[in-house]
């Protein structure tokens, strides 16, 4: 039968052991995989500025991005290959609340030298390759 | 109670009920907005308020384990606290920091991480109550007679929680990067030390309701932690799945993350286990219902819900979906929400002296704030899959999907009603014990 101490050894080695394995994956990816799969080489000023924006106005907390943030909003990681520059500069220097559909969005108001940024962290963020998300539609027709 | 210092746990607990009602008014404001009446839109856009919603339950919990930790720590190693005064200075700053937060969020103040919205400045000040907190515990711990399993599973979950903070507090250029480490905080935190915090007041709680032997039952909360943490550590790897790393996590992921129920399972069986085998039947019958449900709950809402969605081939089309929200609410209800209730029903009697037992209101607090969350469950449940296979598999818009499952939203905030009735009563039942005091403290001592 099971004692104590043998149930404390399981706890303890079987914490040690996967957290080594899991600090080593994650050793690797980060130093490989995201790198490549990020595109890092294009990882401009003008990107990290466009990340500051998106944070600073907690754009997740309506949208999601790589599929993690709200869910009130379209999910934004494709966004730039699916609207296009010119619709994305117009719903985020729009003076009103941009509401295609009825649902709300707040109205930012952003500089034109904002909107650059934010448009360049949208393109980087789209070019990053996602193990296949978002799946294509298959039903559509 | 036995020692006067564990009356600073009804403070903690108040500030819980507190910060849980507030929580409540922005999680409808937030359901009125998806069945499409946004009327709020200009004073409290969505992301406020399901920024304040997600903070506000993080620190409501926070609050309630700290509670926890004031009660049980000086129980279990027969120690007066400390310092009884910095336990109140950290209650206060807790308190204050949480206030200038949420309100911050309301003028755009806030960092834009989807649960680590909190902004710098306010971080280092969070390390600071955190350090507070945990200083007064271990401090009381080491000076103490006796240094059991359950205590020390439980401060090892706070000091791990409070590690782990500080991954979310590094900036990164590469949102990839910034997605990584911010799992290292949310994931780690809930779906592994927290469980430590939870499995740690759980057995403090069987051991006092159920008289089963305390080396039976720390034998299991061994066994329980273990299984937590080989499953969940490595089950991080469900959220790499899809965010720019490497296939390996689609592997190493998806076998933990199958596991990671059996925590939850183990968690469950022993519950209901400990309690068969227990000859002592406590009168404190609501404590009883809160720890039984919190150990079931947690294994359907965390442990079940959470499995379809973490396998790699459903989880490409259920990332980023509402899906996501249904496992989310009845996990955090089932295994944290409710252990914070448990330890709290089985608590008051004692800190106040009214043996609030078996009431009609703490039975009906019971049922109807499960079965709203049941239902608000459902309705999530229901308006994801639609969203899944209308949006992912058709290829409709986001918007015209969105319109499509506004009645679904209806259904969730009827639901989220019977809950919050639910929740008034328990409050009102908290309210009506009134403070702790120090009869209880007698009547504790003749008790032991």
């Amino acid at each position: 039968m099971l004692s104590k101490s043998n149930a404390k050894v399981f706890f303890l080695g079987g914490t040690v052991v996967t957290f080594a394995i899991f600090l080593g994956l994650s050793w690797n990816s980060l130093s490989n995989d995201v790198p490549e799969q990020t595109h890092e080489e294009n990882l401009t000023q003008q990107v990290i500025h466009g990340k500051e924006i998106w944070e600073q106005n907690n754009c997740m907390g309506c949208h999601t991005i790589l599929g993690e943030g709200a869910y009130y909003a379209p999910e934004l990681t494709k966004v730039y290959e699916r609207r296009g520059e010119a619709y994305i500069r117009t719903v985020l220097t729009s003076t009103a609340p941009w509401q295609p559909r009825g649902r709300k969005m707040v109205a930012y108001e952003m500089s034109e030298e904002d909107a650059n940024n934010m448009i360049a962290f949208l393109k980087w963020i789209g070019e990053t390759d996602l193990n296949g998300f978002p799946p294509e539609p298959d039903l559509k027709k | 109670m036995k020692y006067k210092s564990q009356k600073v746990a009804y403070w903690f607990f108040a500030l819980s009920m507190l910060l849980l009602s507030l929580q409540i008014i922005y999680g409808f404001i937030m359901g009125f907005a998806h069945m499409g009446f946004d009327n709020l839109h200009d004073y409290i856009p969505f992301n406020t308020a399901r920024a304040v919603h997600t903070n506000l339950l993080v620190v409501w919990l926070l609050s309630g384990f700290m509670g926890a930790a004031y009660y049980i720590i000086p129980e279990e190693s027969e120690q007066e606290l400390v310092s009884v005064k910095l336990a109140y200075v950290q209650l206060i700053s807790l308190a204050i920091v949480g206030v200038i937060a949420i309100v911050g969020y309301h003028f755009n103040y806030w960092e834009g991480r989807k649960f680590l919205e909190i902004p710098r400045p306010l971080d280092y000040l969070v390390v600071v109550n955190v350090l507070t907190f945990l200083g007064l515990i271990l401090a009381t711990l080491f000076k103490g007679k006796k240094r059991t399993t359950t205590s020390l599973v439980l401060t090892m979950g706070l000091v791990f929680a409070a590690l782990l903070y500080l991954p979310g507090m590094i900036w990164f250029d590469n949102q990839t990067m910034d997605s990584f480490f911010r799992w290292w905080v949310v994931h780690l935190w809930v779906e592994g030390v927290w469980e430590l915090i939870m499995g740690g007041i759980l057995a403090f709680l069987l051991i006092k309701i159920t008289g089963v032997d305390r080396e039976v039952i720390e034998k299991w909360l061994y066994v329980i932690v273990g299984l937590t943490f080989i499953s969940g550590i490595l089950g991080t790897g469900h959220h790499y799945y899809y965010i720019g790393v490497g296939k390996v996590w689609l592997v190493v992921g998806g076998i933990f993350s199958a596991l990671e129920p059996l925590a939850f399972l183990g968690m469950a069986l022993f519950a209901v286990a400990m309690y068969r085998k227990g000859e002592k039947k406590h009168p404190n019958k609501l404590a009883l219902n809160w720890t039984l449900g919190t150990a079931i709950v947690s294994f359907v809402g965390a442990g079940l819900l959470g499995l379809a969605h973490t396998i790699p081939q459903v989880n490409l089309y259920t990332h980023g979906t509402l899906v996501t929200a249904m496992h989310g609410h009845l996990a955090f209800w089932g295994a944290y929400a409710m252990i914070v209730f448990s330890i709290i029903s089985y608590t008051m009697p004692n800190l106040t002296g009214r043996k609030l037992y078996d009431t009609t209101t703490g039975n009906f607090a019971f049922w109807l704030s499960n079965i709203g969350m049941l239902g608000m469950t459902v309705a999530f449940g229901v308006a994801g899959v639609a969203q899944v296979y209308l949006e992912r598999k058709v290829g409709l818009e986001f918007g015209d999907v969105q319109k499509e499952i506004e009645v679904h939203f209806l259904i969730l905030v009827t639901c989220a009603t019977m809950f919050t009735v639910g929740i008034g009563m328990y409050i009102y039942e908290f309210i009506k014990y009134g403070k702790p005091n120090d009869e209880a403290l007698i009547a504790g001592k003749d008790q032991s």
